[in-house]
């Protein structure tokens, strides 16, 4: 997989107390492509993007693969080389715009301040800056001289996404970037996103439980459960043609799927495997409507289709 | 939805203009804050009008504090010494204007090192590895059980009474008070989202030090120093009181009301007229302190702007 700009292989990532929150991932990101990463709470989506930008929280260790970006090793890097590669090569917007601004510095102070590693004079820096706000529907000049709480969570998010893409990255990760907003805001992000990307060109790795968005935005999604990719499919294949048990429970668990009126919603029945001590086989067998015997020996890795992947014993090569 | 879009920006841009100009003045909207509330107001006042006092003390003063004239000892207030005279005659204004001095030169040099020496070790044990942090937060914890009463009547002990002594007693048991809250301010701002979109953008770590952490952890510390301004000039009034801080005969407010004490009965008005400064500057930083609280409030300050 050469023409992966991010490529994550067979990484695994063990939390303090032995808990196993990424158990052999292999996923690729190509150049301007839009990937969706979707799962439900715990599952390992916040963890592997911030393993595909190396900054894992204190006390993550990684037990084992590698994460190339363009071909470069991001685990044998130094942690100088690697803040090299943040923000030019690779860069992430947060879950929460209202705690991403230093609070004490201007937006303008700080999107000049994020181009620590660019060249070029402060006064081009600031023109840059101002350059990518008025892209993300910000006026510049107002934008530039506000402090962060002055401004709207959804204007923040717009910021933030601006001062991600300040250095034109290859890849930007976004991690729930439209949890903490509202709708109509959540409608305006993506759609801010999607013509970002085509306009910037970069990558996109877009880590949300939501699939609406992951329907609006994404070529591709990456469904994960329990630490493991467990389906990679085009979007459309995906909603249409659900192959993996887990994702086909996923997608009848969105309340906007429903067609009659019911007493309850949908759930998924049981709950995720202790990832301390995580079962030898499917992990997803317990809860698997489709489980046998052979469900307690590790799932096959199968290629229904070119683009497809599913990690299942039910599903025919 | 790209009418949306082209709307939610537009609608704020209008008040954004006021705001703009409003953000540029943000020092001076501060001490307006500050200014409006009756206690900061006050506070400022005082400690202006005894910062005052002891940077002007020489042209002040109406007489030399040192000079004696046993003639007029004990002498009660009077148009010639407004605040009377002591037991050797000198004038109590004068002395007391020059106490100023006194006790400010040391409350601020001593509450000034402690606070840069805790802010420097406080962000290495907030920021720092781990083991270093383990070793500063022991020696914290053990210098801060001395009691600062005891420590400095031990250390005077050994090294003898004086200003620098006090300085030091001051200093020794201040860091830790002052690294502990930055330690803790700076351990939880560094788990902070915008922490980490700095460093996810490529900032170094004595980048995201100085320039993001330092400014949203003084805040509190500035607060602290205010307060703790008048607990230094009570603990250099209380050793000259006893004879162990500022050697006579320099004027000191402990000293005149040790002096004082001495003759209470033939001369009160000595006692109250050494009172009054120690009570109005301690009141003074105290209010100061509050005030500041509010006034260093990014979100208090737009509000009021």
């Amino acid at each position: 997989m050469s023409e992966a700009v991010l490529n994550v292989e067979d990484l695994a990532l063990s939390y303090p107390g032995g808990v196993q929150a990424l158990r052999g991932v292999s996923l690729q990101v190509r150049p301007g492509e839009v990937l969706g990463i979707a799962g439900e709470s715990g599952c390992g989506k916040s963890t592997l993007a911030s393993a595909m930008i190396s900054l894992l929280s204190s006390g993550a260790e990684i037990t084992g693969g590698a994460v190339y970006l363009r071909g470069e090793n991001l685990m044998a890097l130094s942690e100088r080389d690697r803040r090299r590669l943040r923000g030019r090569e690779i860069a992430m917007v947060f879950q929460d715009p209202l705690t991403a601004f230093n609070p004490v510095l201007r937006i303008g102070e700080q999107l000049v301040d994020f181009q620590v590693n660019a060249e070029g004079s402060s006064r081009e820096k600031r023109r840059r800056a101002a350059a990518m706000l008025s892209k993300v529907g910000l006026e510049p000049d107002l934008a530039l001289s506000r402090f962060p709480h002055e401004l709207s969570g959804g204007m923040r998010q717009r910021a933030a996404i601006a001062a991600a893409l300040l250095m034109r990255p290859a890849v930007l990760i976004a991690d729930e970037p439209t949890t903490a907003l509202d709708v109509t805001m959540e409608a305006q992000i993506i759609h801010l996103l999607r013509e970002l990307q085509a306009e910037v060109g970069c990558a996109i790795v877009i880590v949300t439980h939501h699939l609406g968005v992951i329907a609006e935005l994404c070529d591709r999604v990456a469904v994960m459960y329990a630490g493991e990719v467990v389906e990679v499919a085009p979007v459309d294949d995906l909603y249409h043609d659900p192959l993996h048990p887990y994702t086909r429970a996923l997608l009848s668990c969105d309340p906007s799927a429903l067609v009659e009126h019911t007493g309850h919603l949908p759930t998924i029945g049981g709950r995720l495997p202790d990832l301390a001590d995580p079962p030898p086989g499917c992990a997803f067998a317990p809860r698997c409507p489709l489980a046998s015997e052979s469900c307690a020996t590790p799932p096959p890795r199968v290629r229904p289709a070119p683009a497809r992947e599913v990690l299942c014993h039910k599903v025919a090569p | 939805m790209p009418s949306d879009a082209e709307i939610a920006p537009a609608e704020p841009a209008r008040q954004g203009r006021e705001r703009r100009a409003a953000g540029r003045v943000l020092h001076r909207s501060s001490l307006r804050v500050l200014l409006r509330d009756p206690m900061g107001a006050l506070g400022l006042i005082l400690v202006v009008t005894f910062v005052g006092m002891a940077v002007f003390a020489p042209w002040l003063a109406p007489y030399d504090p040192l000079k004696l004239d046993v003639m007029n000892k004990f002498q009660p207030p009077s148009w010639a010494h407004p605040a009377g005279t002591d037991q050797l005659g000198r004038d109590l204004l004068s002395r007391i204007i020059y106490g100023a001095r006194t006790a400010l030169s040391i409350a601020l040099t001593s509450v000034g090192l402690a606070g840069i020496g805790g802010l420097i070790l406080g962000m290495i044990a907030g920021y720092g590895p781990r083991w270093l942090d383990g070793i500063l937060v022991l020696i914290f914890d053990s210098v801060s059980s001395l009691p600062m009463i005891m420590l400095a009547l031990a250390v005077i002990t050994i090294i003898g009474p004086g200003t620098d002594t006090l300085i030091l007693v001051v200093v020794t048991v201040s860091i830790p008070a002052y690294a502990r809250l930055i330690r803790a301010q700076t351990l939880g701002m560094a788990q902070s989202d915008f922490i980490v979109a700095e460093r996810a953008m490529g900032a170094s770590g004595a980048r995201i030090l100085i320039r993001h952490l330092l400014p949203n952890v003084v805040g509190p510390l500035v607060i602290l120093l205010s307060m703790d301004v008048p607990i230094v000039i009570m603990l250099e009034a209380g050793l000259s009181y006893l004879n162990l801080g500022v050697r006579p005969p320099t004027p000191s407010w402990g000293n005149i009301l040790y002096d004082g004490y001495t003759s209470l009965r033939s001369a009160p008005h000595m006692v109250l007229i050494a009172g009054l400064p120690l009570v109005l500057s301690t009141l003074g930083f105290t209010f100061l302190g509050e005030g500041l609280r509010d006034a260093l409030d990014p979100k208090l300050v737009k509000g009021g702007a």
